[in-house]
């Protein structure tokens, strides 16, 4: 079979909605792709710990604080899922890791701001995990089968981490006026940042088009970003929260609601490298990183003389 | 000496009764770390009863491009299947 | 009885939240997730004894008012689980020798005369029996793994031996409970503790420091300077902001 075989066959199994699994020929480009995407996506997820984690020796109760632990502690998994899902493509996690402490490697922007006061805790639940979910809902029908699976599992996961947000929103905004204060000033700082998660404007977005063909996504930046406003825009008027958008309206013909526009040379100077905590975030990765080398290679180092003692127990035992 | 820990495929029984099931991978130094990794990555919300881990390298797996010798003379062997025969609605139990 | 429960419950807490600080840091992202599941037990045991104590005392205090409105004079944890975390060799070693004290003691507990510690002990036995064999099995791979592990591992241990005394040696408030069959004797449960950390010492081929002074004092209240950063840092929105919700 030529290679024209081959991708016609391909591109007829993504048209009639039949998953592509890790052996299956598929293009090189495919693979590049998705590769590309699920590691980003696993960075995010691991760098992403970085913010709230920030907050977790400082929870002001012990529900938060329990609540707090176990959802960084899911981003890590959502982390381990999705790399493991970018190695049933060939990739080697340990490369995947270098790509993003050189910097080679993107993750999403969000995780470049900074997190500055307790209700900020609740705000990446509601808005960044609210964007993310948006987004992650489309990818449980991906057309690559373990990023598929690995999304399910997250999407389920990642309701209870918008919904104790949007809670610790309502028990700031409906508490003192210092708390609402800091819930207002959260959404301040978090609500474009947000929005700029869902990536440029179809107009100006590279990779769209072929991802759409692929049906690695299924719905375009724009359409989900709109999707988000929409649900989003009404939970911030339950908690009395002023978006801080001054063109934001609803829009009776299209059934949306309008909005201003993204500060986008903002979005691509922190995709440079500009944002806030940029910097930080990746020490802190690296220092982990490095300062965890020697414990890693204990590990394997033990691991490997445990198995020649299985091997020669005689020798070990003359030995020991 | 720089050198990864290696990838462990991971199988949950869900409960008693049901098989083990692929869930996964992740990376452990050994078989008591893979298992406790697994322990802490897929059952953190009472998704198992039983794990089993297997080191990736001992999986061997079936070549997608076989998948026609393989597969497809099950395919018309439709007498293994009971739909195959008719038996009269009066007959019950069978 | 609610100075004892503090006690534990402190522990519980102290340990949890020096667990909690390593989120995001730890050697490789499973050891993130291992670390952070036992933070979760420990901090959960703490809010279930917080309980028990307001339950008993009867002030209409809740759990967050003894986690986040003591000082650190008030608080009962051994000096053990205040020390930093340090590297990853401290954190081990000072959470096996926590959690080998931590589960004989509890395994006695269960068969405690109060019938809420009783059932309170046998429930956390299972987390801690779990949390033992993960110290465990990380002192052993430390201690046979590379020169630098090994060496680590040592320096760790002859930094926090001074810690290990306190644990066993009963203040005034167990010995009048051991009296009453609410607390097991220490002086009792000492060998077993002690047989336990000289098996997994040998099996990862470390020693333990021999005649070393040893430090007490956190059962009464007497603390080493971590604790209070340690409260400065988590009672922060309790005490700026006093008498909210969150």
């Amino acid at each position: 079979m030529t290679s024209l075989n081959f991708e016609a066959i391909f591109q007829s199994k993504i048209d009639d909605e039949v998953k592509i699994e890790p052996k299956d020929w598929m293009p090189d480009a495919y693979r590049k792709t998705l590769i590309r995407q699920i590691s980003q996506h696993a960075h995010s997820e691991i760098v992403g710990m970085l913010p709230e984690g920030n907050w977790i020796t400082r929870a002001p109760s012990l529900r938060r604080k329990l609540i707090l632990l176990a959802k960084v502690q899911d981003e890590a998994g959502h982390g381990l899922y999705l790399y493991s899902a970018a190695e049933t493509l060939g990739a080697d996690r340990d490369d995947l890791v270098q790509q993003l402490l050189t910097g080679k490697a993107k993750y999403s922007s969000i995780f470049n701001y900074p997190t500055l006061n307790w209700a900020d805790i609740g705000a990446i639940g509601w808005l960044v995990d609210g964007a993310a979910i948006t987004n992650q809902v489309m990818l449980t029908r991906t057309s690559y089968g373990p990023y598929a699976r690995a999304m399910v599992r997250i999407c389920k996961e990642e309701s209870f981490h918008q919904r104790q947000g949007y809670e610790l929103m309502m028990a700031m905004a409906f508490g003192s006026p210092e708390q609402k204060a800091m819930a207002q000033d959260s959404l301040n700082r978090w609500w474009w940042p947000a929005l700029m998660m869902f990536g440029p404007h179809d107009s100006d977005s590279p990779h769209s088009d072929q991802a759409l063909k692929w049906k690695i996504k299924r719905k375009s930046n724009d359409e989900l970003r709109q999707n988000f406003v929409d649900v989003t825009v009404p939970q911030a008027e339950y908690l009395g929260l002023t978006v801080p958008d001054p063109d934001l309206r609803w829009n009776e013909e299209r059934g949306h609601y309008d909005f201003g526009k993204i500060n986008w040379d903002e979005f691509w100077s922190v995709v440079k490298g500009n944002g806030p905590c940029n910097r930080q975030r990746i020490q802190a990765r690296t220092k982990a990183y490095e300062d965890g080398a020697w414990v890693r290679e204990a590990a394997m180092a033990h691991a490997e003389k445990k198995e020649q003692r299985k091997m020669q127990p005689e020798a070990a035992s003359k030995a020991a | 000496m720089k050198k990864e820990w290696p990838l462990w495929e991971i199988f949950i029984r869900s409960k008693s009764g049901l098989n083990h099931k692929h869930v996964g991978s992740l990376h452990a130094a050994d078989a008591e770390m893979a298992l406790e990794n697994a322990r802490d990555l897929y059952t953190r919300r009472n998704e198992g009863v039983s794990i089993w881990v297997v080191e990736s390298k001992h999986i061997t797996a079936s070549d997608p491009d076989d998948s026609d010798p393989l597969f497809e003379p099950a395919r018309d062997k439709v007498y293994r299947h009971p739909t195959f025969y008719t038996v009269p609605d009066e007959v019950s139990h069978m | 009885m609610t100075k004892y429960l503090l006690q534990l419950a402190d522990n519980a807490l102290i340990l949890g939240h020096r667990l909690g600080e390593w989120c995001g840091h730890a050697p490789e992202m499973e050891l993130d997730m291992a670390l952070t599941n036992i933070a979760l037990d420990l901090t959960g045991q703490a809010r279930s004894l917080y309980q028990r104590v307001a339950e008993l005392e009867g002030l209409g205090k809740d759990e967050d008012d003894y986690a986040y409105l003591r000082d650190a004079w008030e608080f009962r944890n051994v000096l053990l689980v205040e020390q930093p975390n340090g590297d990853f060799a401290y954190t081990i070693v000072r959470q096996f020798i926590f959690d080998a004290y931590n589960y004989y003691l509890h395994r006695a507990l269960t068969q405690s005369k109060d019938e809420w510690l009783a059932g309170f002990a046998a429930k956390s036995l299972k987390e801690i029996t779990y949390h033992l064999r993960f110290s465990s099995e990380w002192m052993l791979r430390l201690g046979d793994g590379t020169e630098v592990s090994h060496a680590k591992l040592q320096a760790a241990i002859e930094n926090l031996w001074n810690y290990t005394g306190e644990l066993t040696k009963p203040n005034e408030v167990e010995q009048a409970l051991t009296v009453q069959g609410i607390c097991p004797n220490l002086t009792q449960l000492k060998t077993e503790i002690e047989a336990k950390m000289t098996e997994v010492l040998a099996a990862a081929n470390v020693t333990a420091p021999v005649g070393a002074w040893m430090q007490s004092g956190g059962k009464d209240g007497s603390h080493s300077e971590h604790l209070g950063f340690i409260l400065a840092e988590m009672q922060f929105l309790q005490r700026a902001y006093p008498g909210l919700e969150w």
